[in-house]
């Protein structure tokens, strides 16, 4: 069968499963919108700017543990994926992005709307591809969605150019992908795994660290199994949110600068530390010369280079986790090291997540509210910040992909498009985002896609008029000298909602709130809660940047 | 620390500005870098000669195979291995008395003329970075004009091939 480029992409698109993209046309990329005009099994949702469509891509990733696609046109249109495809990068998510690119005869001639969109992403995807040669097209496109997919995900773009989209070639989907030069390692080192049993058996003081990878490779379930036949206290990282009830005994919340005191006393105390799809971050080991002092480390991780970058390791494991623990499981002995687990317990008990309970609405109050009233199953996905923190502290998280934010990059502006994602991932789930006021702004412009396809998701707007975090390191490190940290000329968020046609409702006072989150909850809508917080609350615990994680503000 | 490291990859367009940009983003500092083709169609050799220490080397090493058209990474031991590097280096012959001087020294290293007028001689030479350095330095009082170097390319001893498919 002859068809054109854009053709083949649509049909590669449909051998791969793709159900939804996010994106917006332009010049170059219109004979490939032209060919999704009459394409029914594939939906297009339009987004306001391009960053929005990475995000939303990304979102819609997480949520369904499938490759998000997104799509926009040469120059600006893909500069403005950038930030998208960075953010999918350091988080290890799967994406498929397609740009439009001038014809193939006037790339390097600056010529409209061309940039070098391949050098620009090149240290921020996996891998990117410029089209030549249609020819060639089908097995790009294949190996992309593969090689996003696989090993440690991550984002792939394919630059366009627009010649190459009309040009036609008989089209044939390769039966298999072939690189020899990407063959990730999948099952575990079995004398490895051995050896990893045998420590787990002679440790007195054992603790997990589960982060992101526990996640992607759909390895909860797996983890849920080690930690209860050898009662290991487990604690996770920001990504790794979910993947171990905090509902649970074992579980000791989260770790790193803005961690649990449990966790990070538990961390420092460990002899054994079980590490698995974790990258040592300096948000997580603090000052790295003083981390885990007395404990041997085993690193459970698909990427090698991960191993042995950040903090020597004893016992590497390299492969998939949910393989490798299957494994595992089979090996370590039942064991319960009760001194150890009373000494976890003390911690608790002695050092709480706490905040000053008054009148006022505090935001961990706030997000204590939201996880008592929401359903099990909720999404909640943030953008980056104060809020962000309170929101990984003060709701408990019980499944996988519940929990969605912006980690290794930090990106404010993340959370509202990635929300629309895991909506049209998973429509029978609730989805809460929570922002802070600066956050929101960075892609308040997505209002417009929310409405346009009637996404009911809730955004809970922790509003302080400041950017808060930076304004709380100013307090402390900066003498309170708050340099254009102030965000005055903010908008009216409710009118804001309202002059896009969807619903907001402003929560002033503590006994406000409950009543706003029932009522936004029970409409099938769009509905955007502005919560006016106290304007100067910190995010405590709070390791200083550079200090051991035992060593916390907040905390006494 | 100097390692040696072999890199088998794909001869797509932009492999070199992938390993490159690795290298610069992660902060390796590469000394040389000499690339070609192989034995094999669309397979072509990188070497890339690297300062650091086992651990940055070991990093070196991990990301490099992390790269999808990157085929094989081999740290070349110069224990085991033969190395080579060419080098043109364009020398002032003003005086009679310098230019048998030159031509001497050559002959010396074993290197060739390959080049020559009444004001300068080209002078090919191949060996190892040692021999080429002190090549250079004896040429260095006639006058240096122009000195250009492949940098180092180098191949284990014995069957033992970088590829491993064929021994």
């Amino acid at each position: 069968m002859r068809l054109t480029g854009a053709q083949i992409v649509v049909e590669c698109l449909k051998k791969e499963d793709v159900k939804v993209i996010f994106g917006i046309p332009g010049g170059v990329i219109m004979p490939l919108y032209d060919v999704l005009y009459s394409e029914t099994s594939i939906k297009h949702i339009l987004t306001r700017h391009e960053q929005g469509a990475a995000h939303a891509a990304d979102g819609y990733a997480r949520a369904t543990g499938k490759v998000g696609v997104c799509m926009a046109t040469s120059g600006p249109g893909a500069t403005n994926l950038v930030t998208g495809l960075a953010n999918a990068h350091l988080d290890s998510i799967p994406l498929v992005a397609f740009t439009g690119q001038v014809p193939t005869n006037l790339i390097g001639t600056d010529a409209f709307q061309e940039v070098d969109i391949c050098g620009i992403t090149l240290p921020i995807t996996k891998n990117n591809y410029v089209v030549r040669d249609v020819k060639d097209l089908a097995r790009i496109v294949q190996e992309a969605f593969y090689i996003a997919r696989t090993g440690r995900p991550g984002p792939v773009l394919i630059d366009f150019p627009k010649d190459i989209q009309l040009a036609q070639t008989e089209f044939k989907y390769p039966e298999s992908v072939s690189l020899n030069g990407y063959k990730p390692t999948f099952s575990g080192n079995v004398k490895q795994i051995k050896a990893a049993a045998q420590e787990i058996k002679s440790a007195k003081k054992p603790v997990i660290y589960a982060g992101g990878g526990v996640i992607s490779s759909n390895a909860s379930s797996e983890l849920r199994d080690l930690a209860l036949k050898t009662n290991i206290p487990v604690t996770t990282t920001l990504m790794g949110l979910g993947s171990f009830p905090e509902t649970h005994s074992l579980s000791l919340g989260m770790l790193g600068m803005h961690g649990t005191p449990c966790a990070n006393y538990a961390i420092s105390d460990a002899d054994l530390i079980i590490a698995l799809g974790v990258r040592f971050d300096d948000r997580i080991t603090g000052k790295l010369d003083e981390f885990a002092l007395k404990a041997k480390i085993i690193h459970i991780d698909i990427d090698p280079a991960e191993v042995g970058k950040n903090i020597l390791v004893d016992i590497p494991i390299i492969g998939d986790i949910k393989n490798i623990l299957e494994k595992l499981n089979k090996y370590v002995l039942k064991k319960k090291e009760t001194e150890w687990l009373n000494t976890i317990e003390d911690f608790k008990r002695r050092y709480p997540l706490k905040y000053i309970h008054n009148e006022e609405l505090k935001p961990q109050y706030v997000m204590e509210t939201i996880s008592k009233i929401a359903k099990d199953n909720t999404i909640i996905v943030t953008s980056v910040g104060q809020h962000q923190m309170w929101a990984a502290q003060y709701y408990q998280y019980s499944e996988p992909r519940t929990f969605i934010s912006s980690g290794g990059l930090g990106t404010m502006g993340y959370g509202f498009p990635a929300a629309l994602g895991a909506k049209l991932g998973c429509p029978e789930k609730t989805v809460i985002c929570i922002s802070g006021d600066g956050s929101f702004q960075m892609n308040q412009q997505e209002i417009a896609t929310a409405m346009n396809n009637n996404l009911a998701i809730k955004v809970i707007i922790m509003n302080n008029g400041y950017l808060g975090m930076v304004r709380q390191w100013q307090e402390l490190f900066y003498d309170k000298r708050y340099a254009e940290t102030t965000l005055n000329g903010n908008p009216d968020f409710v009118k804001l909602v309202e002059a896009y046609g969807g619903t907001g409702i402003r929560v002033n006072k503590k006994q406000e709130l409950c009543p706003a989150l029932e009522k936004a909850l029970s409409l099938d809508k769009f509905v955007l809660i502005d919560c006016l917080i106290p304007r100067e609350e910190n995010v405590f615990p709070m390791v200083a940047p550079g200090s051991p994680i035992s060593k916390m503000m907040g905390v006494e | 620390m100097r390692h040696t490291i072999a890199v088998l990859v794909k001869d797509h367009p932009g492999i070199l500005a992938r390993v490159a940009s690795l290298f610069t983003r992660r902060g390796f500092n590469i000394e040389s870098l000499a690339v070609g083709h192989t034995e094999e169609t669309d397979i072509s050799r990188m070497t890339i000669v690297v300062k650091g220490d086992e651990r940055v080397l070991e990093q070196i090493t991990k990301q490099l195979n992390k790269l999808i058209d990157v085929i094989r990474v081999k740290d070349i031991s110069p224990n085991n291995s033969v190395e080579r590097e060419l080098a043109l280096i364009k020398v002032n012959t003003n005086s009679l008395p310098a230019r048998s001087e030159i031509i001497q020294t050559v002959d010396i290293f074993r290197a060739n003329i390959i080049d020559v007028n009444s004001q300068i001689v080209t002078i090919e030479t191949t060996g190892t970075e040692d021999k080429i350095n002190a090549l250079i330095e004896l040429l260095r009082p006639f006058g240096l004009k122009e000195v250009v170097r492949t940098g180092k390319i180098a191949m284990s001893r014995g069957s033992v091939t970088t590829s491993g498919l064929k021994i």
